[in-house]
């Protein structure tokens, strides 16, 4: 039975590899970008196609995993798209469906769960809102009750893939706290401004919504559910992001020590300076503590253990201190080559740096953490 | 049927009630090195383990262990935390030492040494560095030199940790000057308490004891000391050298309970620190102490992460340093912080009560030296791991009598 499960899951992983390799490579991301694209959509109905929106969903809805714990199987596609920097809505789709499937009205949703894998449609998780760290639990956005639902008003930011989603799961702050609902992008009221982004081709848009109407069925989650919902939704978002840091980091770093061995100044190759030496050894350290603390957190949230905001904070803020730090070692390492256009490093530092400061900082991670250990009033 | 990890969990969970003595935070164990006291009271320890059942878990059975997997170990860590347990003979007696002796000893010295210290009755040490030499442990320069059918030892080693409280030591000498240096080591089971061996203690910037030197003038072997053959003593110091560097950070199976081996590392509370400090609610001082607690737990994970990848062969037998040189930048992490915090309560003593923690950053560097230094470590990943190059070394193939070194250091 495990060794089924081995073989399906490497024929998974390999199958996701190939596509990529030839769907998502370094120069057909440069050609996107070139292109002013973020991705087309054809790909991503294609990559649905290969099972990577079904991870999150339960079978009964549809869904489904090849190890049978579909949020590990999803970290390992998050960690091979790092390889390339793909393109894509993986996160914010597989955020929503996270909620969604989690939604204790469900069901009223199973339309929505099943355009969403389909590839069809894509959605994005409006959390974050101008000028405010990550606080999922703390919105401005508004939801007032109206005769047959909620009116939204107020301004949501760093929404990824915002102008390519046919709907946004909005949190708003309701009556009685923190709420979620789905809102077509089409719909009255709803603006979508574009906004950069470091990197090549990951988009975020601004979102006003200005007296936006939904109907009460929009809600996903009950009041009383609704912040454990979006915990979950957050752990989610950053354990796939150090998913894919994972692979981008292994890509830097074989790049850098290919290059380290190969290359030669003063009839040496750079790998035999001790100097050098030393700092590819510290990195080789940090990558295999960041591998560690990654697993460790898909782990803690796939089984929903209570530790759980722990790890993540701890994977969240490790990576985003290390990961920066071994890219811009890695660049230092490759000479003048390496801050040029040319080379693909800046490609891993884009979407390195992106993912630094987003879903919380490493300095609001170690805050949580602390406060989390404060409160349990026990010492890590 | 074996007995499965719950069920044999269940079973130390009662045991541990009966027989082991709980920590009373109020007033902690012995815990320090350097003390005799403790060694006895570890002794005292191990023997009550021995006798219930639960003493070397991942031992073999013929050698006196249970022969279970580290699963069974975990478990039983998970049970002891909060007893008082002999963490002091974990290193180096268990994890280095034994571990060595079941990779490299005669059938007789297993059978002998692994069960008297599972038993309670033998502590074992490492009698390698030499005052001549530090990180080039293969130059020493002690000798053993054949008298009929004993070998007689002479030379100086250093940095024999809880040497004072040991029965055995793993001692490295050089039997054969003509070949290349590595080539003409062997590896000896060495009385502590025999004629021709004086032992001295070092004392250390931090008060601590634990370190010894011994001069060896004439003390007198048989072949049965031998570990490993004649000359291949150097195949033997690897694997003491692996299972350091595992043990180090808390990667050993061989280890048995878990918490702080030395009480100067003793769990730095931060939240007090921080309270001490009126500091607890500074953002600053949040962000930096939820990075100790981030790294920390970083740290648990890297280590059941190499140590599984170490087993199932996925990482080469030498990324070991790489658990090693974590171990050290997380408690430099810990011991800045701490002294960051405390400001100036840290360096003048006042109602605070702080002045420990300055005095422990005094010493700061000692987990970036014991078990092989960092830079050794940083060599050892670099080059063992990562594939470099090796560094130029003048004596490589060269017979020692040929190659330049120190002279032997006495005092």
């Amino acid at each position: 039975m495990a060794d089924a499960n081995t073989s399906e899951m490497a024929l998974f992983v390999s199958t996701a590899r190939a596509f990529l390799d030839k769907h998502a490579s370094l120069d057909q991301v440069r050609a996107l970008h070139a292109e002013d694209v973020s991705f087309d959509p054809q790909w991503w109905v294609r990559a649905a196609e290969l099972g990577w929106t079904s991870l999150l969903v339960p079978e009964e809805l549809g869904g489904g995993s090849v190890s049978g714990d579909g949020l590990k199987d999803l970290a390992r596609i998050a960690e091979n798209l790092g390889h390339t920097v793909a393109p894509g809505p993986l996160h914010p789709v597989s955020i929503v469906l996270a909620g969604l499937a989690d939604a204790d009205n469900r069901d009223q949703h199973a339309g929505t769960i099943e355009s969403l894998m389909s590839g069809a449609a894509v959605a994005a998780w409006a959390v974050d809102e101008p000028d405010r760290p990550f606080s999922p639990r703390q919105p401005n956005v508004i939801a007032t009750p109206t005769t047959d639902g909620y009116r939204i008003d107020g301004v949501k930011d760093r929404v990824e893939a915002g102008a390519e989603s046919a709907l946004l799961l909005v949190v708003a702050r309701g009556d009685d706290g923190p709420r979620q609902f789905l809102v077509a992008t089409d719909a009255p009221g709803v603006t979508v401004l574009p906004q950069r982004s470091l990197d090549l081709v990951k988009r975020y848009a601004r979102v006003r919504f200005d007296k936006v109407s939904v109907e009460a069925s929009a809600a996903v989650g009950s009041v009383a559910q609704t912040p454990a919902l979006l915990d979950r939704q957050a752990q989610i978002a950053v354990v796939l992001q150090c998913a894919e840091l994972v692979g981008i980091l292994d890509t830097v770093l074989d790049m850098t020590v290919r290059w380290a061995l190969d290359r030669h100044s003063f009839g040496r190759p750079l790998a035999s300076y001790q100097a050098l030496k030393h700092r590819l050894a510290d990195m080789k350290m940090w990558l295999e503590a960041r591998r560690a603390i990654t697993d460790g957190a898909v782990e803690d949230v796939a089984a929903r253990k209570p530790d759980a905001p722990l790890t993540v904070s701890a994977a969240k803020s490790y990576l985003g201190e290390h990961a920066t730090t071994i890219a811009h070692e890695c660049v230092q390492l490759h000479g003048g080559i390496g801050v040029t256009w040319e080379h693909d490093l800046h490609l891993f530092l884009r979407r390195i740096t992106l993912y630094r400061s987003m879903f919380g900082t490493p300095a609001e991670h170690h805050r949580a953490i602390y406060a989390l250990l404060r409160n349990a009033g026990t010492a890590a | 049927m074996s007995e499965s990890v719950d069920a044999f969990a269940k079973r130390a969970r009662a045991w541990l009630a009966e027989n082991m003595p709980q920590v009373d935070p109020a007033r902690p164990p012995l815990g320090d090195r350097g003390d005799g006291a403790a060694w006895r009271r570890a002794r005292e320890l191990q023997k009550r383990l021995y006798a219930g059942g639960f003493a070397g878990i991942c031992f073999p059975r013929e050698h006196g262990g249970l022969g279970l997997d580290v699963a069974y170990q975990k478990a039983f860590d998970a049970e002891a935390f909060g007893y008082e347990m002999p963490l002091i003979l974990n290193i180096p007696t268990f994890t280095i030492c034994c571990a060595a002796l079941l990779d490299a000893g005669t059938e007789a010295q297993k059978r002998q040494h692994i069960s008297a210290a599972l038993r309670g009755e033998e502590v074992l040490v490492q009698l390698l560095s030499e005052p001549s030499g530090g990180s080039d442990l293969a130059g020493l320069i002690t000798r053993a030199d054949r008298d009929g059918d004993r070998w007689v030892i002479n030379g100086a080693k250093t940095w024999s940790t809880s040497a004072f409280a040991a029965d055995y030591g793993l001692l490295l000498a050089r039997t054969d000057w003509t070949v290349p240096k590595h080539e003409g080591l062997t590896m000896f089971l060495a009385p502590i308490n025999a004629p021709g061996l004086t032992l001295r203690r070092i004392r250390q910037v931090d008060g601590s004891t634990e370190f010894c030197e011994e001069f060896f003038d004439g003390l007198r072997l048989g072949d049965d000391a031998v570990v490993g053959a004649v000359n291949q003593g150097w195949e033997v110091a690897s694997r003491l050298l692996f299972h350091e560097r595992r043990a180090v950070g808390h990667g050993s199976e061989f280890a048995s309970g878990r918490g702080r081996q030395r009480s100067e590392d003793a769990l730095i509370d931060f939240f007090a620190l921080a309270e001490a400090a009126g500091q607890a609610d500074d953002a600053a001082t949040q962000d930096k102490v939820g990075r100790v607690f981030a790294r920390r737990m970083v740290r648990d994970r890297l280590v059941d992460h190499v140590s599984w990848a170490l087993r199932n062969g996925s990482l080469r037998p030498a990324a070991a340093s790489i658990i090693r040189l974590f171990h050290s930048d997380v408690t430099c992490l810990e011991v800045d912080t701490a002294m960051e915090i405390t400001g100036s309560s840290g360096v003048v003593d006042d109602d605070h009560h702080l002045l420990k923690v300055g005095e422990r950053y005094l010493s700061r560097q000692t987990v970036a030296l014991g078990g092989g230094s960092n830079e050794m470590a940083r060599n050892v990943i670099g080059e063992r791991v990562l594939g470099f190059p090796r560094e130029y070394a003048a004596d490589r193939g060269v017979p020692f009598n040929q190659v330049r070194h120190n002279e032997r250091v006495r005092s």
